[in-house]
C-alpha cells in the first residue's frame, strides 16, 4: 500500500492505494466520484477524461499513485458555485448527449481543447474531440455545443 | 388565465431535456455507479477456444488466494434452466439453443464463460480468474453461416442437426421464379450484409441482491426492457414466482438492441447472490463486451432482381444465410424473418418477390436485434439491387424509384409478403426534397466535368421504409414472438396538482422523459414542471414491453395519452357534478373545465385533482382520485419512410473515401420535439454510414474475434462523421392518435446504402458495379486496379 494526497475539486484527500490502482478506480470506488465512466479497456473511448494539473488525460491510463501530489478536477468539480460551466450548458442547449455515458469524459476534453483554442472551427472541434467516442449523437450536436461554449466564453470575457 | 389565454402547446417544440441536468453534471446513476453495503465482485473465466470441450476445470489456486470468496461453475448452476428463446421464426420448426449461466461440458464460442470467481473487489476478482486452471479439447470451428450449413462441417448442438436453426420463407415463389424467367433483364448478386457490434458506450452488467428472509431478489441490469427480464429470469429460468424479483434498469448508457435481451449474467448474478448470501456484482470490461454480447446483421445473401428496359421492377428472389452466432438469443429468429423478408421489397411496388432464409449456429457471438434489426439488411439490399438495375439499364437512379414507388393512392398498401398494410406513406416528396437540397441535376453535370480531370465524385440515394411500433399482439403471436407487443401507462393526478405517469417505456438516450411530459402537459394543460415521468423499475410501473424498435412514442406515448383521455373524461364528470350542469355541455380544455359558453366559472385541473382526492362531493358512484391506466394494442404497425442522400468522393490513387455531403429527408409522422427526432436521425446515420465506412466485426477461421476491443473494431470519432444537413417530411400515421410513427432507427436504416451507392457510382468509371462493406480504401483500391 501506497500513501497518496491528492487535491479533488478543492478537496484534500489522503488516502492508502495499492500500486496499481488506476485513477479511474480510485475516483469512483474510493471517492465516489462515479461521474466519471469506464466504456472500454484500452483508452480509446475517452469517457474516463479529467483534469490532473490542468491537462485532460484519461484517467484508465494513469495510476492513483501517479497523482501524488496532483490537483484533479472531475466533471462533478466543473461547475462553479452552482452555475454550470458554459460547456455544460451547450451540451443541454444543443442536445448534445442522449445517453449521458459518454458525456462527462466528452465536456472535460472540451474544456481542455477550448483552453488550448478558445475559437475552434468545426473542424478543429472533430479532430480536437478525436479521443473521445460518443455511440449516440453521431456528434453533430456535440459540435454545436462546443461552439455554444466557445461563443459563450468569448462573450463572457468580453464582458469582464 | 381565463379561456382566451391559451396555454402555449408543448408538443412540435425543441424543449431542452429534463434529464440532462444530472447527466452534465456527472449525476446520472449507472449501473457501475451502484455500490451495495457487503457486495462481492464477480470475474469470468472465458473460453479462449472457439468450440472446445471443457476437460477439467481446477480452482483450487483461485481459492486460495486471499479475498477470493468462491468460484463456481456450469455444474454448479444446473439448478436453472437455460436463457429463453422468445421468438422463434413462425410458421416452420426451429431448432433453439440457448446459452446457459455458464457453460457446461463444452464451449462454443471465444468468451464463453467456464467459470466465474467471486470475491471481495474487482483486482482480486480478475487476479483469482486468471489462476483457474481449465484444460480443454479443442474443437474444429466454423465461422460462416453459408459454411456452417455445409456438409462435413464443424457439428456445433446436437439438438440442431447441421447447425440449422430455422429455414423460413415468404413470398411467392413461383411467381417470383416466373418473373425472373421472363425477364428483359436481371441482375445478380451477392450482397453481404457484414457483422457489426452495436457498441453502447456503457457496457453491460448486472447487480443482484437477495434476502434470504422473504425468498425475494432486487436486480439492477443494464436493460431496455426490465418487466420482460423479470418474466423470463423467474418464470423460464428460476422457476419461481414472478413476485420474487423486481428489476430496476438505472439509467442505461446506451442500448442499441443489445440490451434488450436476456443475458446469462442475470441469471448468474441471481444465483449466486442467493448461495452467498451477498450482493454481487458483474460488470463487462469492453472486450467481454465485444466477444459475448449479441452482435447485429451478419447476412450473406444471393440476390436476384427483374424489370423491364423501361425500369419497371417485376420480381425479386432472394436467399439470405443468417449468422445467428454460437446460441439462441433472445428474439434472434424474428429478425432476419419478420423484420427482414417481409419488408425486401421496400418503398416498391414488385408483383413478385420471394425470400428465403436459413439460420445458422455458428461459433461466434450471439447476433440479434441492433438498431434497425433486419431492415437494415432489407433496405440495404433492395437499394442496391435498385442502383445495380438502374446503371445496367442506363437509367438515372432517381428515376426508377420515381418510376417503381408505391403511390399515394395505393395506402393502406399490402405488399404480398405477410406483413401488415403499410399505413400511410408520400415518397415522391421526400426524394425531391433530398435530391433538391442537393442540387442533383448540377451535381451530374459537375461530376461529369470532374472525371474529365481525373476526379471521381458520386451521389448515393437511399429511399427507405421500415416498420416502427410492431403490433398487434395478435398478428405478432403469429409471427413467432412468445408474448404480447401493447404497453401501458398509470397516469394519477396528486391532490397538489401534480402529475405522475408510470410507464413501461424506458429511455437510455433518446429523451422519452420529456417528450411523454410535453404530450401530458398539453393534454392536461399543467405546466411541464408538474409532470413527473417514472419509469425503469418494476416495482412501480405498470407491466411494458421495453424501449425498442422505435416503438416507444407510437405504443407507449399513446397508452400514456389514452390514460390521460380517461383522466379528463373522469374529471369533466365530475366537473359537471361540481358545475351543476350536463356532463354534455363541460368543455374541457386547457387544463380548465367549464360549461360551454361561460368559461369564466371553470373548475382547473388541480381544482379537479383535489376534488376528487379529498372526496366530500363526488356524483353518486364515482371513485375517489384522479387515476387511470391504459393499456394500448396497436392496430398496425407504423412505417416511417424518408429519402438520404450523400456525395462522396473517391482518391483513385489510396482508395481513400471523403464524405461530401450527408443529406437526410425522413417522414416520421407527426413530431413531438424536432430537436429530439433530429438527434435520433443524426445518431443513427453515424451508425450506418460508419457500417458503409469502418465497423465490421472480423473473426479468423478458427474463430478469434480479430476485432476484438476498441482499437481494432472502427467505431467512429467527430472527426470520421460529416455535418449532417436534415429536413423531413410530414405524413401523418393514422395507426394512432398522436399521427407519430417513430423515429430511433430510421438513419441507421437510411445510411449504409446511401453511402455505398455513391461510392459506386464515383467508381462507376472503372466498371465496379458493386462493393462490400466496410468500403476499405484497400478494397476500393483493388476495386480500381483489381487485385494485382
Amino acid at each position: 500500500m501506497t500513501t497518496i494526497t491528492v487535491t479533488v475539486n478543492g478537496v484534500r484527500y489522503t488516502s492508502e492505494v495499492e500500486p496499481r490502482l488506476l485513477l479511474v478506480h480510485y475516483l469512483r470506488e474510493h471517492l465516489n466520484l462515479t461521474g466519471t465512466h469506464i466504456g472500454c479497456d484500452t483508452s480509446q473511448c475517452g469517457a474516463c477524461v479529467v483534469h490532473v494539473n490542468g491537462v485532460s488525460v484519461k484517467s484508465c491510463t494513469m495510476l492513483a499513485v501517479q497523482c501524488d501530489g496532483a490537483e484533479i478536477t472531475t466533471i462533478e468539480g466543473l461547475a462553479q458555485d452552482g452555475q454550470l460551466h458554459p460547456l455544460q450548458e451547450g451540451f443541454w442547449e444543443k442536445h448534445g448527449l442522449q445517453c449521458g455515458f459518454c458525456t462527462p469524459g466528452m465536456i472535460m476534453a472540451a474544456a481542455d481543447l477550448l483552453k488550448r483554442n478558445p475559437n475552434p472551427s468545426e473542424e478543429e472541434i472533430r479532430h480536437g474531440l478525436e479521443g473521445n467516442l460518443c455511440r449516440c449523437t453521431g456528434y453533430e450536436n456535440i459540435v454545436r455545443a462546443v461552439r455554444y461554449a466557445a461563443e459563450k466564453m468569448a462573450a463572457m470575457q468580453a464582458a469582464d | 388565465m381565463t379561456a382566451t389565454e391559451m396555454k402555449e402547446r408543448l408538443v412540435g417544440r425543441a424543449l431542452k431535456r429534463r434529464e440532462d441536468p444530472k447527466l452534465i453534471t456527472g449525476h446520472g446513476n449507472y449501473l457501475d455507479d451502484i455500490k451495495l453495503p457487503g457486495m462481492l465482485h464477480i470475474a469470468l473465466v472465458r473460453s479462449p477456444y472457439a468450440h472446445a470441450k471443457i476437460v477439467s476445470i481446477d480452482a483450487s489456486k483461485a481459492l486460495a488466494m486471499p479475498g477470493v470468496v468462491a468460484v463456481f461453475t456450469g455444474k454448479d448452476m444446473l439448478d436453472i434452466n437455460p436463457m429463453p428463446a422468445a421468438w422463434q421464426a413462425a410458421g416452420v420448426k426451429n431448432y433453439p439453443v440457448p446459452p446457459r449461466a455458464l457453460a457446461v461440458d463444452k464451449v462454443a464460442l471465444v468468451g464463453d464463460p467456464v467459470a466465474m470467481v467471486v470475491a471481495e473487489n474487482r483486482y482480486i476478482a480478475r487476479d483469482a480468474a486468471d489462476a483457474v486452471e481449465v484444460e480443454y479439447e479443442p474443437l474444429p470451428a466454423v465461422v460462416d453461416a453459408r459454411k456452417a450449413v455445409e456438409p462435413g462441417a464443424p457439428q456445433i448442438h446436437e439438438a440442431a442437426p447441421n447447425n440449422i436453426v430455422f429455414e423460413w420463407e415468404c413470398g411467392n415463389k413461383a411467381a417470383a421464379d416466373a418473373a425472373i424467367a421472363s425477364a428483359e433483364v436481371v441482375v445478380k448478386e451477392e450482397i453481404i450484409n457484414q457483422r457489426l457490434i452495436p457498441t453502447p458506450m456503457e457496457t453491460r452488467g448486472s447487480i443482484a441482491r437477495y434476502d434470504a428472509a422473504t425468498g425475494e431478489w432486487t436486480v439492477w441490469m443494464t436493460s431496455q426492457a426490465p418487466h420482460v427480464h423479470r418474466l423470463l429470469l423467474t418464470a423460464f429460468v428460476f422457476g419461481v414466482p414472478e413476485t420474487k424479483l423486481r428489476c430496476i434498469a438505472p439509467n442505461v448508457g446506451g442500448g442499441f438492441g443489445q440490451k434488450i435481451f436476456c443475458y446469462n449474467d442475470m441469471a448468474f448474478t441471481m444465483w449466486a447472490a442467493r448461495k452467498l448470501g451477498r450482493p454481487v456484482k458483474f460488470v463487462e470490461d469492453r472486450s467481454e463486451n465485444y466477444k459475448y454480447s449479441t452482435h447485429g446483421r451478419d447476412h450473406i445473401t444471393e440476390a436476384e432482381l427483374a424489370g423491364t428496359r423501361d425500369g419497371k421492377i417485376t420480381g425479386l428472389r432472394v436467399k439470405t444465410w443468417a449468422n445467428i452466432g454460437a446460441y439462441f438469443s433472445t428474439v434472434a429468429a424474428g429478425i432476419p424473418t419478420t423484420l427482414y423478408g417481409r419488408i425486401i421489397t421496400g418503398v416498391y411496388k414488385i408483383p413478385a418477390a420471394y425470400v428465403h432464409v436459413t439460420g445458422a449456429y455458428t461459433n461466434t457471438a450471439m447476433v440479434d436485434a441492433y438498431r434497425g434489426a433486419g431492415r437494415p439488411e432489407a433496405s440495404y439490399l433492395i437499394e442496391r439491387m435498385v442502383d445495380r438495375f438502374a446503371a445496367e439499364i442506363g437509367m438515372d437512379p432517381a428515376e426508377v424509384r420515381r418510376k417503381n414507388f408505391i403511390q399515394p393512392e395505393d395506402f393502406p398498401y399490402d405488399n404480398g409478403l405477410g406483413l401488415l398494410p403499410y399505413d400511410s406513406g408520400n415518397y415522391e416528396p421526400a426524394l425531391n426534397k433530398a435530391l433538391e437540397i442537393a442540387g442533383y441535376a448540377e451535381f451530374r453535370k459537375q461530376q461529369a466535368e470532374l472525371r474529365k480531370q481525373g476526379r471521381y465524385l458520386g451521389i448515393g440515394i437511399s429511399s427507405y421504409v421500415e416498420i416502427c411500433g410492431i403490433a398487434p399482439s395478435a398478428w405478432m403471436g403469429g409471427q413467432g414472438w412468445g408474448a404480447g407487443l401493447w404497453e401501458s401507462a398509470n397516469v394519477r393526478v396528486h391532490l397538489t396538482g401534480k402529475v405522475v405517469v408510470t410507464t413501461g417505456s424506458l429511455p437510455h438516450g433518446q429523451g422519452l422523459e420529456t417528450t411523454f411530459a410535453q404530450i401530458v402537459a398539453d393534454e392536461l394543460g399543467v405546466p411541464i414542471d408538474d409532470v413527473e415521468i417514472q419509469w425503469g423499475d418494476t416495482q412501480g410501473t405498470p407491466f411494458g414491453y421495453g424501449t425498442y424498435g422505435s416503438r416507444s412514442l407510437a405504443v407507449g406515448g399513446v397508452a400514456i395519452k389514452r390514460s390521460v383521455d380517461k383522466i379528463k373524461e373522469k374529471a369533466r364528470k365530475l366537473a359537471a357534478h361540481l358545475l351543476e350542469a350536463n356532463e354534455a355541455d363541460i368543455v374541457f380544455e386547457n387544463g380548465r373545465a367549464y360549461v360551454r359558453g361561460s368559461p369564466d366559472k371553470a373548475k382547473t385541473i388541480g381544482e379537479l385533482a383535489a376534488a376528487a382526492a379529498v372526496a366530500y362531493n363526488l356524483p353518486p358512484g364515482m371513485e375517489p382520485f384522479l387515476d387511470e391506466t391504459s393499456y394500448y394494442d396497436p392496430p398496425n404497425c407504423t412505417f416511417p419512410f424518408g429519402t438520404h442522400v450523400s456525395i462522396v468522393e473517391v482518391d483513385p490513387e489510396t482508395g481513400h473515401v471523403k464524405l461530401l455531403r450527408y443529406i437526410a429527408v425522413d417522414d416520421c409522422g407527426n413530431q413531438i420535439n424536432p430537436m429530439i427526432v433530429e438527434g435520433q436521425i443524426h445518431g443513427g446515420i453515424a451508425q450506418g454510414l460508419a457500417q458503409a465506412l469502418y465497423e465490421g466485426a472480423v473473426y479468423n477461421e478458427d474463430g478469434q474475434l480479430l476485432t476484438g476491443t476498441l482499437m481494432d473494431y472502427a467505431v467512429p470519432t467527430a472527426a470520421m462523421v460529416p455535418h449532417i444537413e436534415t429536413d423531413h417530411t410530414v405524413t401523418p400515421s393514422p395507426v394512432n392518435p398522436l399521427g407519430v410513427k417513430g423515429a430511433g432507427e430510421a438513419g441507421t436504416i437510411a445510411s449504409a446504402q446511401c453511402v455505398m451507392n455513391a461510392i459506386i457510382d464515383a467508381l462507376a468509371p472503372f466498371g465496379v458495379k458493386h462493393l462490400q462493406m466496410p468500403a476499405t480504401p484497400e478494397r476500393i483500391w483493388k476495386a480500381i486496379h483489381g487485385s494485382k
